[in-house]
């Protein structure tokens, strides 16, 4: 299988409680670019140096934090119309956004999540390249461009709420997700957390089991090595960046990784590594009993705030 | 300028600074009795009433501190900074497990 569906997760829209501590956050210490924002509706866009597309994070002052909704691009409008007919088959409720809604970006197709998020499909957004340009385009671009985090681009998200079966079934039936990974309880073999691929990545979403709907867990950003995660790791104890864990690989997935959070409290993560994902390729499962070595696996254990502090 | 923070029924003391948040200063002193979460206003676990003193509080998220709650000088310790000693009640969730050990 081409990547010709589901492309990414290419958009993620979260609430802030004050947008000019979120600036100097994300923009200014993170490093993604500024691209655009609004002043009345107190939002500004962002992207990350390596990513063709005009933004994918768009940040909202709201007096709750949180996720406002996420957003995957796929293929082109025919995969939008097609679909938009099967999340419909699905028996989810399908509201349709007109071309230039948001900004940048064509026409999109939105639903609400059994696990209570709000989600987005669109095929077009504008393309402003990465700096480099397409012809004899060179690798590194000029100073200043890649800073902060070294971020290159969004990767994916984890969301909480009940009924994450059911969310993963709409991505595995409808969206041809594969299921990469799965924590279950090892008595009653429920799902605690659900990894899904449409990718070699492994994973492009995730879904962790939380009594309330629609809570945001964290968003997570590609950097190029392991050891951009140890540079990112001073950059974040030099600005004073609250951490939730610190560097560690993750059994799930085999990342490195680093958990930290904006200045209202939505929790980041830098990543990099993992393993390459295939269709062919056997869901791997973890259960309670290795609770610690699956979440960070260079000290097995488990954190308690990775189950209890959501936004 | 520093203040002396009391978490009652704890009975936990901890000095702090003016010009850090209240959960800031549990962290660096070392004591626990305050869940530590998000650091940011945003995921509500060291949630606490201010039973006694002045302070000054930041931004947070409505989802866990209401107007209702806000009036009754409930707030999350990692948004407020002391102007004066403070004396605490802890809301959160990790009071019960704490105040069992204590008890």
């Amino acid at each position: 299988m081409a990547i010709r569906g589901v492309l990414r997760l290419g958009e993620i829209a979260i609430r802030v409680l004050d947008l000019d501590s979120a600036r100097k956050h994300y923009v200014e210490h993170m490093g993604l670019m500024e691209v655009m924002s609004d002043e009345s509706e107190r939002k500004i866009y962002c992207k990350a140096w390596d990513e063709h597309d005009h933004h994918s994070v768009v940040l909202r002052e709201a007096d709750e934090a949180g996720l406002d909704y996420f957003a995957f691009k796929v293929f082109n409008d025919e995969v939008l119309a097609d679909l938009e007919a099967k999340v419909i088959d699905f028996g989810l409720t399908v509201s349709r956004i007109e071309a230039g809604v948001y900004p940048k970006s064509g026409r999109r197709i939105e639903f609400s999540l059994p696990s209570g998020h709000l989600m987005q499909l669109y095929a077009e957004k504008e393309q402003v390249g990465n700096t480099l340009g397409t012809r004899n385009p060179g690798v590194t671009p000029d100073e200043g461009v890649i800073r902060g985090l070294c971020i290159n681009r969004l990767d994916h998200c984890l969301l909480g709420g009940p009924n994450i079966d059911e969310s993963a079934r709409l991505f595995r039936e409808v969206f041809d997700f594969d299921l990469s990974e799965r924590i279950e309880d090892e008595e009653s073999r429920d799902s605690l957390a659900l990894f899904l691929t449409c990718s070699t990545k492994p994973h492009d979403i995730a879904f962790v089991i939380q009594p309330e709907p629609g809570r945001f867990h964290h968003v997570a950003f590609l950097l190029e090595s392991p050891t951009d995660v140890i540079h990112a790791a001073d950059m974040i104890g030099k600005h004073r960046i609250p951490v939730d864990v610190g560097p560690n690989r993750h059994g799930v997935t085999r990342g490195n990784t680093i958990y930290f959070f904006d200045p209202s409290g939505n929790r980041n993560e830098v990543f990099a590594g993992g393993y390459v994902h295939y269709p062919d390729t056997p869901t791997l499962t973890w259960d309670t009993s290795q609770m610690g070595s699956a979440q960070f696996s260079q000290d097995n254990l488990p954190r308690e705030s990775f189950l209890t502090v959501v936004t | 300028m520093s203040y002396r923070i009391h978490i009652e029924k704890l009975e936990i003391d901890f000095i702090c600074q003016a010009n850090q948040t209240v959960l800031e200063c549990l962290i660096s002193s070392g004591k626990r009795g305050i869940q530590v979460g998000c650091r940011g206003g945003g995921c509500g676990v060291c949630r606490v009433e201010v039973v006694d003193g002045d302070y000054s509080v930041r931004p947070m998220s409505k989802a866990h501190i209401d107007d209702q709650a806000a009036a009754k000088r409930q707030v999350l310790a990692c948004c407020i900074n002391a102007k004066s000693d403070l004396s605490l009640k802890v809301l959160g969730k990790i009071s019960k497990s704490i105040q069992r050990k204590y008890q």
